[in-house]
């Protein structure tokens, strides 16, 4: 009587066999098979998105509750096998075999199944019937088979491989309630299914890494096990499917006799790419100026909220100025998520490998990394996530320790200022503006370098012989538009998550640097006049650790045409590499809010001069330091995610430190290689 | 003769998978067994991958896994 209270808790009762543990419930499927659809059309909203401790391996939970009954969903990555022989196989079977911290064995399987390419799916289900745990079928795509004509009969497939078989189609969420009725059905039951095609049954008993290895060494009976299995498959398909003609050519391939076609398919590759960026340029400008002003209005009204001091110095000069300042490329890193992952859903992405794989293999690298590649033109942080499709561990290595270099787009002011302040309406061969040339200039550098560093770290430290290129081309399918603006956000909200803590500490560490030592000097500042201010805060910079820093790296770069002013501004811009602007506009007390287009700050900088009269600043200085800026690693948010993506310090510290020797190096020949030349 | 040798448009079966360990696994596991038939589609702007249609699915590889491929003579 008392169980009839809708309490949540008041069904576990002490005898119940999941006590403390709810059930645990795994989906597993090939790539491509609707099963992040199926996910989240299972939990809604109520997921969790960390990865599996220790590895860049998204790790996905949601909780599925249907009428009473409640279940821990986890979505493992997708998958092709469960040999072991990739990390996403790897952390799959571990998850499967109950070896993952926090995490149980799974009460049940959840396999989703693409109707459309059904004896292929079969294979991972297959496999994981191996596991001994029950396994219950969700058959996806039904509708998309159905207009291709393929019948399949689901009662005779679920006869023949003696488990549940429910169509699905996630999109309308029909076959979901009869589909969770089943499975809990299951999850609460001991039924193991029946794993005939295994000669002498029993075999593969799931026990984790040993026979992994087992698997591994011996090539020949795991080859064999793949044919039994493929057998099996082929029978149960042939019993239960009526097959289509094959000949007939399928819509996919149609499109891409255009898409990858070997002359049009790049053209259209290369217009897909300029519309993108064109696109993210235009639609992000609006959000980060809007969060740009955001973040400004904040930092006065928190000011002036507060009483004059340190510690208001420290929340709006650098908490609120240094996190704002990332994070107004948040619109930008969401918007090439949101391209990404249409790309991917729609399945072009798999394409544009195919396209470019030739070309990135002869530097070394996987077709795949085209696109994390250009990702980083406009900022490296996507970029680098979206490395985690290349499955290798060198080549992925490879890509995120050559993917700084791409120009994004917190390099843009810097080139500017330095453009508008020293080639200005100068033009090459009388009509093309001599400051595009240097932009596309800066470009083509990175570019260059990007090719030579990737060919070299794989001829040495990431010497791998080249893995298997062994890639789908899914059919073209319309995105689902739920499930593209989840993976937008899911993305989004990690970076925030795992660069946020990192950057916060650096932004003080930073903001520390130029604050402290402060002396008897800092009380006149509340007497100061709006003029003397600025004035103030330049003394105040010169005598920061910064400033002290600044002067005892100058003998260093001297050699590179810099001085200690510009020396500071380098050390402030690895915040973010445009905050080279604002460091400038303080150093020369234009004032903090000048952009790279101040007229005043242009001037400041044309006229700044030595002790001994002659200018800071020449043409070849600006060139130097834009060379800099084009190769040296400035950049706390692009550190804290190669951190969390490579999990090492290691890889962070070698990325810096290589980065920082090729652009001291470039940027020493750039200016003493002018100098001999005659130019100033 | 290997899946490397047949012209864009032929199709032929599978013999056997060759080649070292890993790579043959691979192209098994994703249905390039013995006895399946496989067709080239198309190849990619520089010659290289190969797109091919099995098990009623389409599947990229670069040439040098082709190699490992068996095929029987080409059918038309």
């Amino acid at each position: 009587m008392v169980m009839e209270i809708p309490n949540p808790t008041s069904h576990e009762t002490p005898t119940a066999p999941h006590l403390d543990s709810p059930l645990v419930i795994a989906l597993a499927g090939n790539p491509n098979a609707g099963k992040t659809t199926l996910f989240n059309a299972l939990t809604g909203m109520r997921q969790k998105v960390a990865n599996y401790s220790g590895v860049t391996v998204e790790r996905k939970e949601g909780n599925w509750s249907v009428n009473g009954d409640s279940a821990k969903l986890i979505d493992l990555p997708g998958l092709y096998s469960l040999d072991a022989t990739s990390l996403d196989e790897r952390i799959a079977r571990e998850v499967l075999t109950g070896n993952v911290d926090g995490l149980s064995k799974p009460d049940a399987i959840i396999a989703v199944v693409d109707a459309t390419n059904l004896e292929r799916n079969l294979y991972l289900v297959t496999q994981i019937m191996e596991f001994g745990i029950p396994v219950i079928i969700a058959l996806t795509m039904v509708d998309l088979a159905e207009k291709q004509n393929v019948e399949i009969d689901t009662q005779k497939l679920s006869e023949l491989l003696r488990i549940p078989v429910i169509p699905v189609t996630a999109r309308q969420k029909s076959g979901t309630e009869a589909l969770s009725l089943r499975a809990f059905e299951i999850a609460k039951s001991d039924v193991t299914p029946q794993t005939s095609w295994i000669p002498d049954s029993g075999g593969i008993d799931g026990n984790g890494k040993e026979d992994i290895h087992l698997s591994l060494s011996a090539d020949d009976s795991a080859n064999r096990q793949i044919f039994a299995r493929y057998n099996f498959i082929s029978d149960v398909y042939q019993k239960s499917v009526k097959p289509v003609d094959d000949e007939e050519a399928r819509f996919s391939e149609k499109v891409d006799r255009i898409l990858t076609h070997k002359f049009f398919g790049l053209v259209i590759l290369i217009a897909i790419l300029l519309l993108v960026f064109q696109t993210i340029f235009s639609w992000a400008a609006l959000p980060m100026d809007l969060l740009d002003a955001g973040f400004g209005a904040l930092g006065e009204n928190v000011g002036s909220q507060m009483p004059d001091g340190m510690l208001k110095d420290l929340v709006v000069d650098g908490i609120i100025a240094g996190v704002g300042g990332i994070l107004i490329f948040l619109p930008q890193i969401l918007l090439l998520f949101l391209f990404i992952s249409i790309l991917e859903d729609t399945g072009y992405m798999a394409r544009a490998a195919f396209l470019l794989d030739k070309l990135m293999s002869k530097v070394g690298l996987h077709g795949k990394a085209f696109l994390p590649l250009m990702s980083s033109f406009a900022c490296a942080i996507p970029g680098i996530m979206a490395t985690r499709t290349i499955e290798n561990r060198r080549d992925r290595l490879a890509t995120i320790l050559i993917a700084p270099f791409m120009s994004c787009s917190a390099r843009l002011p810097v080139y500017a200022l330095m453009i508008a302040a020293f080639f200005a309406g100068q033009t090459v061969f009388g009509f093309v503006s001599l400051g595009a040339v240097l932009m596309l200039a800066m470009y083509a550098l990175g570019i260059l370098v990007a090719v030579i560093a990737a060919f070299i770290l794989k001829k040495t430290i990431l010497k791998s012989p080249p893995p298997p290129f062994v890639m789908e081309l899914p059919p073209y399918r319309l995105p689902n538009l739920r499930t593209v603006i989840q993976n937008m956000f899911t993305r989004a909200w990690l970076f925030i998550k795992r660069a946020g803590t990192v950057i916060l500490a650096i932004s003080i560490i930073l903001w520390a640097l130029t604050y402290f030592p402060r002396g008897e000097a800092v009380g006149s500042e509340q007497l100061a006049v709006s003029g003397k201010s600025e004035q103030t805060h330049a003394t105040a910079i010169e005598n920061s650790y910064a400033g002290m820093l600044g002067r005892t790296i100058e003998p260093v770069i001297k050699p590179l045409g810099f001085d200690w002013k510009i020396g500071v501004a380098i050390i402030a811009s690895f915040a973010a590499r445009e905050v080279l602007v604002s460091t400038l506009s303080i150093i020369y007390n234009v004032g903090e809010d000048a952009d790279e287009k101040d007229p005043t700050l242009i001037k400041a900088i044309q006229n700044a001069k030595k002790a001994d009269g002659s200018p800071v600043w020449t043409p070849l200085t600006a060139l130097s330091l834009m060379v800099f800026f084009v190769l040296a690693m400035q950049c706390m948010s692009t550190l804290a995610v190669v951190r969390r993506e490579t999990n090492s310090w290691s890889w962070v510290i070698f990325m810096f430190g290589y980065m920082t020797v090729l652009a001291y190096v470039a940027s020493l020949i750039t200016y003493q290689g002018g100098k001999l030349l005659g130019f100033s | 003769m290997t899946l490397a040798n047949l012209e864009i448009g032929e199709k032929a079966t599978v013999k056997a998978v060759t080649g070292e360990g890993a790579i043959s696994k691979r192209l098994m596991e994703m249905g390039i067994v013995p006895g399946v038939s496989i067709r080239v589609v198309k190849s990619a702007p520089f010659g290289d991958p190969i797109e091919i249609r099995v098990k009623g699915y389409n599947l990229a590889i670069r040439r040098t896994e082709a190699e490992v491929i068996e095929v029987s003579s080409a059918i038309n």
